[in-house]
């Protein structure tokens, strides 16, 4: 058996209670809510909190509030399950119920959180290994190392963004709640993530994500692509959201957001404005699909190879806005594989 | 840090004291015995650990029992009722749809499920369901004929 290292675990059953229990704890406690990604790391000793504040006995974190019209709120601790079958997020913000009912396997969906998979720890070949597999390559910087094993004269670590959500919240203009003992405070979901593949998160270890926020729908339109290698259980080796806004048929404005080529999302502002004022064509969704893909910096520290990544991020932006506009994909197969 | 829990698994109430950092797959199979619940790989990557939580599918080797006391809890053993076979079990043992057995009963309560909700489903929505129950030996074919096969016996067309 793979145990858990042991902890102390609370269950508080109010956001509150909850964000006074992880101020008493300073950094011993850590937070966790489908443990769905916490706990596989515990197990592979990368984290041993000896303190656990649960999130699941909290009713204020679960559930979906408001519309389309004037926006929703979607707590935290909702099931990705049940954001992927929501009826307003897939009528109105469909990239995002197809991003959630794309991580990884449906039992994995039943338990892991929306906040849990904004939050989702960063990934790479060299980290999301056994203790023992890690020690026999002599540990890199993400924990129990010093170095990068991916770029070793690196002073930074390069771990790769890999959640499904995050691009898309970040394309649909999402702000976050994060909750502390101290006071609130929301933020552009955008603001949340942080170039580094350790430090990848900007919010403080004391804070409580407890609400995400959709802004009105207001005629924007979104679809969310995702490779990987198999059509379940992986995480995105690139993924990648698009969301634009039509009036009539000219694009009014335009967002492109790629995840899993850097340690955050990485959006294409130079392609998203080059949309807007435009028709979706299929020469304008190329030109854009070019510039779309330069941002896109991948490294050989995932599944596929890097140049393949960023090769596919053209294409696939290429596919997304195609979808958007209604023409038929370029004759390839949806799913792709190296 | 124990913590004394009150578990309902399979109907049945059970009062264990257990180490908090148990996950629900060890206390079943080490404190209540129940060993019909395989362990695979223990990181979510499998689906060979899948119990019912309140009727969803979730992993065991992932689910802490704290946060499961006021939860109904079915595994394995919980399918067969009175001695006889749940229809899945039936189907599965006619037509053959296990090799070496080890994801089978992970198998069995996502397909269980999946018929509570859908009893009469699709091909792509049986592939869909079991998405995230892995059988090494491959052999998937026989399992999606057992389900259909299950599905067709229990399922009154409406």
């Amino acid at each position: 058996m793979l145990r858990l290292p042991p902890f102390t675990y609370l269950a508080p059953r109010t956001v509150d209670d909850a964000a006074k229990a992880l101020a008493s704890h300073g950094g011993a406690a850590m937070l966790v809510a489908g443990g769905t990604d916490l706990y596989p790391n515990m197990k592979r000793r990368q984290f041993e909190p000896s303190v656990l504040v649960g999130l699941l006995a909290i009713r204020e974190l679960r559930g979906v509030r408001g519309g389309a019209r004037e926006g929703v709120t979607l707590g935290s601790c909702t099931t990705l399950s049940a954001v992927a079958v929501h009826p307003e997020i897939a009528a109105h913000y469909p990239a995002l119920a197809t991003a959630a009912g794309l991580v990884s396997s449906p039992q994995l969906r039943n338990m892991g959180t929306i906040g849990g998979n904004v939050c989702v720890d960063t990934r790479c070949n060299y980290y999301n290994q056994s203790y023992e597999w890690r020690k026999a390559v002599g540990f890199c910087m993400k924990r129990d190392g010093a170095i990068c094993l991916v770029a070793p004269r690196s002073p930074r670590c390069w771990a790769v963004s890999s959640s499904d959500t995050a691009p898309v919240l970040w394309s649909l203009g999402a702000r976050v709640r994060l909750r502390s003992a101290a006071g609130e405070r929301t933020i552009p979901v955008e603001t949340l993530f942080r170039d580094d593949g350790i430090e990848y998160l900007a919010k403080r270890p004391d804070e409580i994500l407890t609400d995400i926020l959709l802004p009105p729908a207001d005629g924007w339109r979104s679809a969310y692509l995702k490779l990987r290698r198999r059509g379940s259980f992986d995480f995105p080796v690139l993924g990648v959201a698009v969301a634009v806004q039509m009036e009539g048929d000219v694009v009014r404005d335009a967002r492109i957001v790629v995840g899993a080529v850097a340690s955050q999302p990485r959006p294409a502002p130079a392609a998203a404005a080059a949309l807007v004022g435009g028709r979706l064509t299929s020469e304008l969704i190329a030109r854009v699909a070019e510039l779309a893909a330069g941002p896109a910096k991948p490294l050989d520290n995932t599944d596929f190879t890097h140049p393949y990544r960023k090769k596919m991020t053209r294409v696939f932006v290429a596919r997304a806005l195609a979808s958007l506009a209604g023409l038929a994909p370029a004759g390839e197969p949806a799913a792709e594989v190296a | 840090m124990k913590a004394r829990l009150s578990l309902t698994v399979n109907g049945e109430t059970h009062d264990v004291l257990v180490p908090v950092h148990k996950t629900l797959l060890e206390v079943l199979r080490e404190d209540l015995g129940l060993t019909g619940t395989k362990h695979g790989c223990e990181l979510g990557e499998c689906g060979t650990c899948t119990v019912l939580v309140d009727e969803v599918p979730v992993l065991s080797c992932l689910a802490l029992p704290a946060d499961l006391a006021d939860a109904a809890i079915t595994t394995v053993e919980g399918m067969a009722e009175g001695g006889r076979l749940h229809p899945l079990q039936q189907a599965f043992a006619e037509l053959g749809a296990a090799q070496c057995g080890y994801c089978t009963p992970g198998i069995l309560l996502t397909a269980q499920a999946l018929l509570a909700d859908r009893p009469s489903p699709t091909r792509q929505e049986i592939k869909e369901a079991l998405a995230g129950n892995l059988c090494r030996c491959t052999g998937y074919t026989k399992i999606l004929d057992a389900v259909e096969l299950a599905a067709l016996r229990v399922g009154v067309p409406r």
